[in-house]
């Protein structure tokens, strides 16, 4: 875009993006593009069973085969430390188990690496490992997170008795018991909410350099979060100083969660290039990113919801086995936890309500955030249980949730679970957008209708709210949530001698255009133009320590440390320029890019005159320290509550089970909008995650612990065809917390569309007395859901 | 070893393979045409589609043997003489990608759809883009960046 078409103000404008054009021309640079001189490549051995001892391990026919460089096992790498579990939520205390970087004496799970070649290149490196020999002893296996927990079950920790992790909870347990038993009315369910493989288009790797001379390593590694894998890999795997380590996020393609915690390829990649004085390179193939990488959700829960048949819901009680894998991934504990069970009663006032949460270990992948990170699978359960309910008393769905919304008088509002007060919400201006949109009353006779001819349609209502900008440290650190550090997050804004500006930020894209956004802002705030601001980030070099984007939390948390940095830069400004008019300084204006006397809008001085000014510094105010340069870490008082209804319209074949999405509505409501654009393709991209896990995805493990969905061949990752267009608009509600009053928007498309989908495939086979099935409602499900209703009806 | 002569994106490379190198390996490790990318190993995602012999083919799936005398054209001779061909501005224009893994072989396939259909609708996009996976923009905004380019291409105003 150029100068004379840009407008003069950005923010809230769909401003192209200005990280595309590397990207749209195969210019941009992604971790397999990166080649290192003498680099080496790496290929991992991974464990073909689900639990086993290793009885031996022959290498000397891979060491022996041509071009390979080394072979190690984790009986090579006892020096290095396990990788570290840093939100260890719920009084998780003596039974952490965390992977070794390489596996020593016993696997459990599926894919768990124990031996490592490098090689000249990735073939080689592929054949030789082919040539490993290893002895196992199989061991007992168990996949399922409640039979897990069943005495006698086969256990995978010593320290973790009936595998469990953690027993947590949040609410009142006899509030919640006593309005259960005196209600009119109890629906229950159990409801899964089937694991899912995040699956990123690109998938993970590492490349690590050591330069034996200083003793520092370089690592380039597919990461939400360099600084704190900085920190972790150096502190807790390697214990070395921090200074001994670079990391640097290229292009990212794509991370959903999956790609901020700390893997052992980062270790390994290291510990190797210094061992045998060369650069080495680990990509893991697709089958390897299923098999070993984090997945998400995996909850069986059992929840009781009661209510009066006048509508009003009284109590809701959840009691949820929560997978999380063979071992704890870093940030796993967190998930079932504050993300998950202290949001459960979602937007609606509900006076008594209890949550219990089992984390459990079994001989599966291990399970950490995936896209939304506890809130979809807390959105899907009350909203699904709202249906159910409103089914049960004959009461029309979107009414029952009128009745019990949070009213916009109530904020800030304390749902009694232990969560900050949710922020600002107007839950029923959304809503009633969204039925209008939809055409809701006119849909219900058309419904009618269809179903007079033997045509089934539904349509599924989910109101959420949900958890961004995380968080403030004080509430989510050690002491409270568990959170082993802080959640604030950096900024560094400097206006160079020429008038340009650079901003440097803890942040980091991989598809969210951190760059155009914070730009716009910067631009905006500034009053520069939007091509004078460089937004650098994703390296440990020259960038302020952050805790990197995750937790749609990179605008509310990220963006406002921009802000302030920006805010200091003009403060600064304005007394240089006072020096230089001969004003009082507190009688200066920044206005666009200037700086005049109040009243004397001709007496005057550019940002370029005042940051050229205070580089040469010759002549600064007593005592001032040259340069504008301003850096902020930004603590927010509290997280952001970004809410909405999302809307879809099905039509099922009953004889053949097909479910065909005729129409998705989403109405969001994520405070201002920087821009539109890109809200409206975040909320895209998020819907498509949710209607997948409603309509086709489902990560199956087999009794003996094989993923039976270990390739795009058999997960069912959605393609275009598989999708309608969506609907989208928005409601506007400020967030109180940070003073763009924005919100976040990263995960909402996720966390509100399941349940909107399945609650219209229900909807639509209510006439077979459908009243819960479990996801994904694929042909097969279905049918067997309407066979089920009408053999016990 | 085989000794391969591949002609892409109009300059003719001479080179010794192992037969069993995959296609897209030879134009990623051999030429460092890193723009055309690997997103799974079973033919499914379509990271790596580029035209051989104008014909849309994921590279992954096909020998560098089998490109022999072959005129294959990537997502970086797209662009010519500077100019971003009509699907590279649609896909900027209409926010067809976010982290754009998938962008490159989204493209070519695309460019072998409008050969084929210059004029389709909606649904013959979403058809015809079926060999290739997006897990960012959910294809919206992809079904409106070949729209535009198709527009474009038939030498109509684009949509809005």
């Amino acid at each position: 875009m150029t100068a004379e078409t840009m407008p003069t103000k950005l923010v809230g404008q769909a401003i192209k993006r200005r990280e595309d054009p590397q990207l749209i021309t195969g210019q941009g640079s992604f971790l397999d593009d990166i080649k290192l001189p003498g680099m080496t490549h790496a290929c991992v051995l991974r464990s073909p069973y689900a639990h086993a001892k290793i009885k031996s391990i022959d290498t000397s026919k891979a060491k022996a085969y041509p071009g390979v460089v080394a072979v190690f096992t984790g009986e090579d790498m006892l020096d290095l430390n396990p990788l570290p579990c840093a939100w260890q939520a719920g009084r998780v205390k003596n039974n952490v188990n965390t992977p070794r970087v390489l596996a020593v004496g016993e696997v459990h799970f599926a894919g768990d690496p124990v031996a490592l070649v490098i090689a000249e290149d990735r073939y080689i490196a592929r054949d030789a490992c082919d040539l490993i020999e290893v002895e196992y002893e199989p061991l007992p296996v168990v996949v399922d997170a409640k039979k897990a927990t069943e005495p006698g079950a086969p256990q995978l920790h010593e320290n973790a008795p009936n595998n469990i992790v953690m027993e947590w909870e949040a609410g009142d347990k006899a509030k919640a018991d006593a309005a259960i038993a005196a209600a009119e009315v109890v629906v229950r369910e159990q409801i899964i909410n089937q694991r899912l493989i995040p699956t990123p288009m690109e998938t993970r790797g590492s490349i690590a350099r050591y330069e034996p001379a200083t003793g520092e390593f370089t690592l380039w590694t597919t990461s939400q979060a360099p600084h704190v894998m900085r920190l972790v890999l150096t502190a807790f795997v390697f214990g070395i100083p921090e200074t001994k380590l670079r990391v640097i996020s290229p292009n990212v393609g794509g991370g959903f969660g999956q790609k901020i915690f700390c893997y052992n390829d980062m270790a390994f990649t290291m510990w190797a290039a210094r061992k045998i004085g060369r650069p080495v390179k680990f990509v893991e193939d697709r089958s390897e990113n299923y098999k070993y990488s984090t997945h998400g959700r995996d909850h069986i829960t059992d929840v009781e919801l009661a209510g009066n048949r006048d509508g009003t819901i009284t109590g809701l009680r959840v009691t949820t086995y929560a997978n999380l894998g063979a071992y704890l991934s870093t940030i796993a504990p967190g998930i079932p936890t504050t993300l998950y069970g202290r949001i459960i009663t979602g937007v609606y006032r509900i006076p008594a309500a209890y949550v219990k949460v089992y984390g459990v270990y079994t001989n599966t992948a291990m399970v950490d955030a995936y896209r939304g990170a506890g809130r979809p699978e807390a959105s899907y359960l009350i909203e699904r249980m709202v249906d159910r309910f409103a089914a049960e008393i004959g009461m029309d769905p979107a009414e029952v949730r009128r009745k019990n919304f949070i009213p916009p008088d109530a904020f800030p509002y304390d749902n009694g679970l232990g969560l900050l007060p949710y922020d600002s919400g107007n839950y029923e201006a959304a809503l009633n957008k969204a039925l209008e949109i939809v055409g809701y009353a006119d849909f219900r006779k058309q419904q009618e209708e269809a179903r007079k001819q033997g045509r089934y349609l539904g349509i599924g209502i989910s109101s959420y709210v949900e958890i961004c900008g995380v968080a403030p440290s004080k509430w989510i650190g050690l002491p409270g949530e568990g959170w082993g550090a802080g959640l604030w997050e950096s900024a560094n804004v400097r206006v160079h001698l020429t008038g340009k500006v650079v901003v440097t930020t803890g942040s980091l894209p991989h598809g969210q255009g951190v760059e155009t956004t914070f730009a716009q802002i910067v631009a905006d705030e500034l009053g520069v133009p939007y091509d004078d601001v460089v937004i650098e980030h994703s390296d440990t070099a020259g960038t302020p320590f952050g805790y990197g984007t995750y937790g749609s939390r990179s605008l509310a948390v990220g963006g406002t440390a921009v802000y302030r940095s920006v805010a200091k830069i003009k403060e600064k400004a304005k007394k240089i320029a006072a020096h230089m008019l001969e004003a009082n300084p507190d009688d200066m204006v920044y206005e666009n890019g200037r700086v005049y006397v109040k009243g004397s809008p001709d007496r005057a001085k550019t940002l370029a005159e005042i940051a050229l000014q205070a580089s040469v510094a010759y002549d600064l105010p007593e005592g001032m320290e040259p340069f504008l340069d301003e850096t902020t870490y930004y603590d927010p008082p509290n997280c952001t509550f970004p809410f909405g209804t999302h809307i879809a319209i099905v039509e099922v074949d009953p004889d053949t089970g097909i479910v065909d999405l005729k129409r998705y509505v989403a109405v969001d409501d994520c405070g201002n909008v920087i821009n539109p654009m890109i809200v409206d393709g975040q909320i895209h991209g998020g819907i498509a995650q949710g209607v997948a896990q409603a309509l086709y995805e489902r990560a199956v493990y087999d009794e003996n612990g094989q993923l039976i969905t270990g390739t795009l061949m058999d997960y069912a990752v959605p393609a275009a065809h598989m999708l309608p267009p969506f609907e989208t608009d928005r409601t506007v509600t400020p967030s109180p917390v940070n003073p763009m009053g924005v919100k976040g928007a990263g995960e909402a498309g996720t966390i509100a569309s399941a349940q909107a989908v399945m609650n219209a495939v229900i909807d639509a086979l209510s006439p077979f007395g459908v009243k819960h099935m479990q996801m994904p409602a694929t042909p097969e499900n279905v049918w067997k859901a309407i066979r089920a209703a009408q053999a016990s009806s | 070893m085989a000794t391969i002569t591949v002609t892409v994106n109009g300059k003719t490379y001479t080179s010794d393979v192992e037969p069993r190198t995959l296609l897209v390996h030879y134009l990623r490790e051999h030429l460092n045409l890193t723009g055309t990318h690997i997103g799974c190993d079973t033919s499914q995602c379509g990271a790596c589609v580029v035209l051989v012999d104008g014909v849309s083919v994921k590279s992954c799936t096909m020998l560098a043997v089998q490109a022999d005398g072959a005129n294959v054209l990537t997502i970086e001779g797209l662009a010519q003489n500077g100019q971003l061909h009509p699907l590279q501005e649609g896909f900027w224009e209409c926010h067809g990608l976010q982290c754009g893994y998938c962008t490159p072989g989204m493209i070519m396939a695309a460019y072998d759809l409008l050969q084929q259909n210059p004029n389709p609708t909606d649904e013959e996009v979403r058809h015809g883009l079926e060999g290739n996976l997006c897990r960012c923009t959910g294809y919206h905004n992809i079904v409106r960046a070949v729209q535009y380019a198709a527009a474009k291409m038939r030498g109509e105003a684009v949509p809005a």
